[in-house]
């Protein structure tokens, strides 16, 4: 199963090797990683999707909370939250039928951002599922270049379960 | 954390780099730095020329340098220091750091780094340590600006020794070993994401009280954790209360006396059978401060099926990670051992375990540990016994890596914590020797052995240099097989005797190589001048060098196949 971890690290040099080294030294098998800052310029906050059982997932956590870096470790797939992740496709966009992406891109409620001779570049936000729909719904028009940034996620309301190491 | 440190002084002086580095080292009791100099540490070495409070030696080789601080903190228990050049004196560092991570030794090593004008242009002599030590070291720094080092001196000396001890690395490019800035030694660390666990968890501690007093054939596995958190006495009182039959790993010997009755030996791979049988049989296995290493454990869907686990550990991760664990216990092991005494007499809870305890003297009668004696012959296992015998168990013993090291763990008996010194989770020929030289750096008076393989002794043997240079009299006690003897061990018992590259022929002559450095060398080839060799040596002042010939053939026995059931012996 798939679980999604919200880590606060501090915001040094080497903080990012650090933990991309600890999946691959260890074999955890990494989704993907979003980092970002947080309101605190001296904290980051990293989004990790990791894959495994349940004693995977407890090893990953209690590896990454040993590293000095790591602030706070939340596994936000036991609590309610919200997450999103952003795509930008470049399609095949010939004038002739780019009303038809624009249908597209209007059921998805994502955006133009750019138009190009031949090709447009689509901007859309929203869970995994909606972000693979849409990216199969261009596909028929020749992708040109895909990029997603991963997913970031936040718990909702107050209550944060934090890890018990 | 300190919250007033006596050397920040009323009016701050400006100090170079190298001036804070040796200032801070010496605020946190550094005495002795094992060193080898080179071009971006130049500035650090001259300091030193001037420093009067710290002894700085010369090593041979950086990896010397490294295992030299490593014996230094086995032995003591505070922090080992070393300190290497940019580039291929920090290369050099990498197995001596890996080694030290891998037993949870705590350990600060200092690189110098390239100008910093000049990192991450391939320049001389630079190589990126941070990134080749992340994976092996417990935090690692590299210093971008002088006003942080002091600081990054304070953090590295807290993380290394504190919570599950480690090395920690401080990369300094060299400007900043020349820069100035005031000296101002942080009264507090900030390290937010480093959380040292303080509190016991009392409810856990009342199940595994419960879980003890229930256990009809428990038994207790003690490791490295044991010794680093200075929980002996914490064990001597729970035997006392509960007389719960005793084995440990390679890194939990000494933890408890090896000549006591509940003291089994070591467990595992070269574990003794009555130790690996109590394991198998078990229905209450009871980590403390081990973290159920394959050599160990052997097949794990095998290990302990029979037996509930209960696991201290002051590292979280540690428990779970190979064995699954049923009551877990995560802390300092002295402050768990000590509230757990504490419910176990209060509550008068002691296990019924006559008839576990009668079926384990059973065992040790009937597959005790043994070697054939052979008239004329020397049997490795032998000297072992007379080192013991000749040192009355007072010795500082370290080994190298293979059957030397094997048979020193079962033959000779270690009698209190940090006198056994060993390379145990890296398992690293060459460690034994500079890491003697640490040990007998820290305790000038003590009977230091390295009981060494002849392939072993070859890979740090230029520090037979360091030993004399600087009078350690250190014995060494090579067992002399002219082969990888482990290797071969294993070629003999699993691949058709295919001796692929394991006879050491083309040796040097060890006594002439002794004299050469000028220590002693003695040649050993029967049993009864064992005994004398090892007095003249323990009595004299002087470095030796012992060369024991032993036969080729002779194996480590009892071994449990890699991959086997711990209850599956050969040569029992
Ligand atoms: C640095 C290093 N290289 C290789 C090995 C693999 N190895 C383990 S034991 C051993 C043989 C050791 O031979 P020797 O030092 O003569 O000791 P003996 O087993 O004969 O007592 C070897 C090569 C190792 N442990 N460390």
């Amino acid at each position: 199963m798939k679980h999604t971890l919200a880590v606060n690290v501090e915001n040094r040099p080497g903080v990012l090797t650090r933990i991309a080294g600890l999946f691959a030294r260890r074999g955890y098998n990494i989704d993907s990683l979003a980092v970002g800052k947080t309101d605190n310029p001296l904290i980051s906050r990293m989004t990790i999707v990791v894959d495994g059982d349940d004693r995977v997932i407890e090893q990953v956590s209690k590896q990454l909370y040993k590293l000095i870096d790591v602030i706070k470790l939340t596994d936000l797939t036991t609590e309610e939250y919200v997450d999103r992740e952003m795509i930008l496709i470049k399609v095949n966009a010939d004038p002739a039928i780019r009303g038809e992406i624009m249908q597209i891109v209007d059921i998805f409620r994502a955006r133009i951002v750019d138009i190009g001779k031949n090709t447009v570049i689509i901007e859309a936000t929203g869970d995994e599922s909606k972000i693979n729909a849409i990216e199969s719904a261009l596909r028929p028009f020749g992708i040109k270049e895909v990029v997603r940034t991963g997913r970031i996620a936040m718990s909702r309301g107050l209550k944060n379960k934090n890890y018990k190491s | 954390m300190t919250s007033k440190n006596p050397i920040n002084t009323a009016q701050p002086e400006e100090l170079t780099g190298a001036q804070i580095l040796l200032k801070a080292l010496a605020a946190e009791g550094v005495e002795v730095i094992f060193g080898y100099p080179g071009g971006q540490v130049l500035p650090i070495y001259d300091e030193i020329y001037r420093t009067k409070n710290i002894t700085h030696i010369l090593t041979r080789h950086e990896q010397g340098a490294v295992h030299a601080a490593d014996g230094y903190a086995r032995s003591t228990g505070k922090p080992g220091v070393c300190l290497a050049t940019s580039g291929p004196g920090a290369t050099n560092l990498v197995t001596g750091i890996a080694n030290a991570y891998m037993d949870s030794v705590p350990i600060v090593a200092i690189t110098g780094q390239v100008p910093s004008a000049l990192l991450g242009r391939d320049s001389f002599q630079e190589a990126d340590i941070v990134g080749i030590t992340t994976p092996i070291t417990k935090y690692s720094y590299l210093v971008k600006d002088v006003k942080d080092l002091a600081r990054v001196i304070h953090e590295a000396f807290h993380i290394a020794t504190t919570g599950r001890p480690g090395p920690v690395l401080i990369d300094i490019p060299k400007d900043i070993t020349t820069e100035k800035t005031e000296f101002i030694y942080p009264p507090s660390l900030e390290l937010p994401g480093y959380r040292l666990k303080s509190t016991v968890n009392l409810e856990q501690v009342n199940k595994a009280a419960e879980a003890i007093v229930k256990a009809k054939q428990p038994v207790l596995f003690v490791g490295g954790g044991v010794i680093s958190s200075g929980a002996s006495e914490e064990i001597g009182k729970l035997i006392e209360l509960t007389d719960i039959p005793l084995t440990y790993s390679l890194m939990g010997k000494g933890a408890f006396p090896d000549n006591r009755e509940q003291c089994l030996g070591m467990l595992g791979m070269h574990g003794t059978a009555y130790a690996n049988y109590a394991a198998y049989e078990s229905d209450l296995i009871f980590g403390i401060g081990v973290r159920f290493d394959d050599r160990v454990t052997g097949r794990l869907d095998t290990f302990g099926t029979q037996a509930k686990i209960i696991h201290i550990d002051i590292d979280p991760a540690e428990i779970g990670k190979n064995v699954q664990v049923d009551i877990p216990l995560a802390g300092d092991v002295k402050k768990v051992l000590q509230e757990l005494n504490k419910v176990l007499e209060n509550k008068g809870y002691r296990p019924a375990i006559e008839p576990w305890k009668q079926k384990i003297a059973e065992w040790k009668n009937k597959y005790p540990l043994k070697y054939e004696t052979v008239p004329g012959v020397i049997k490795p296992q032998f000297v072992v016994e007379q080192i013991y015998a000749a040192t009355n168990g007072e010795a500082y013993i370290c080994t190298e890596v293979g059957q030397n090291q094997m048979w020193a763990a079962q033959y000779y008996s270690s009698l209190k914590p940090r006198n056994f010194i060993t390379s145990g989770g890296l398992g690293t020929m060459g460690f034994g020797l500079p890491a003697a030289m640490g040990v007998q750096m820290a305790h000038p008076e003590a009977v230091v052995f390295n009981i060494a393989g002849d392939g072993s002794i070859q890979m740090n043997s230029q520090e037979f240099a360091t030993i004399v240079q600087n009078k350690l009299p250190i014995n060494v006690a090579i067992l002399n097989n002219h082969t990888l003897g482990m290797v071969r061990q294993w070629q003999e018992l699993f691949f058709d005797k295919h001796y692929s590259h394991t006879s050491m022929t083309g040796q040097p002559d060890f006594v002439k190589l002794a004299d050469a450095y000028g220590a002693v060398g003695l040649r050993v080839e029967k049993p009864e001048d064992v005994r004398p060799a090892l007095e003249e040596a323990i009595s004299s002042p002087k470095a030796y060098i012992l060369d024991f010939i032993i036969e080729a053939d002779e194996k480590v026995y009892p071994m449990v196949p890699a991959g086997c059931s711990i209850n599956n012996m050969l040569g029992r």
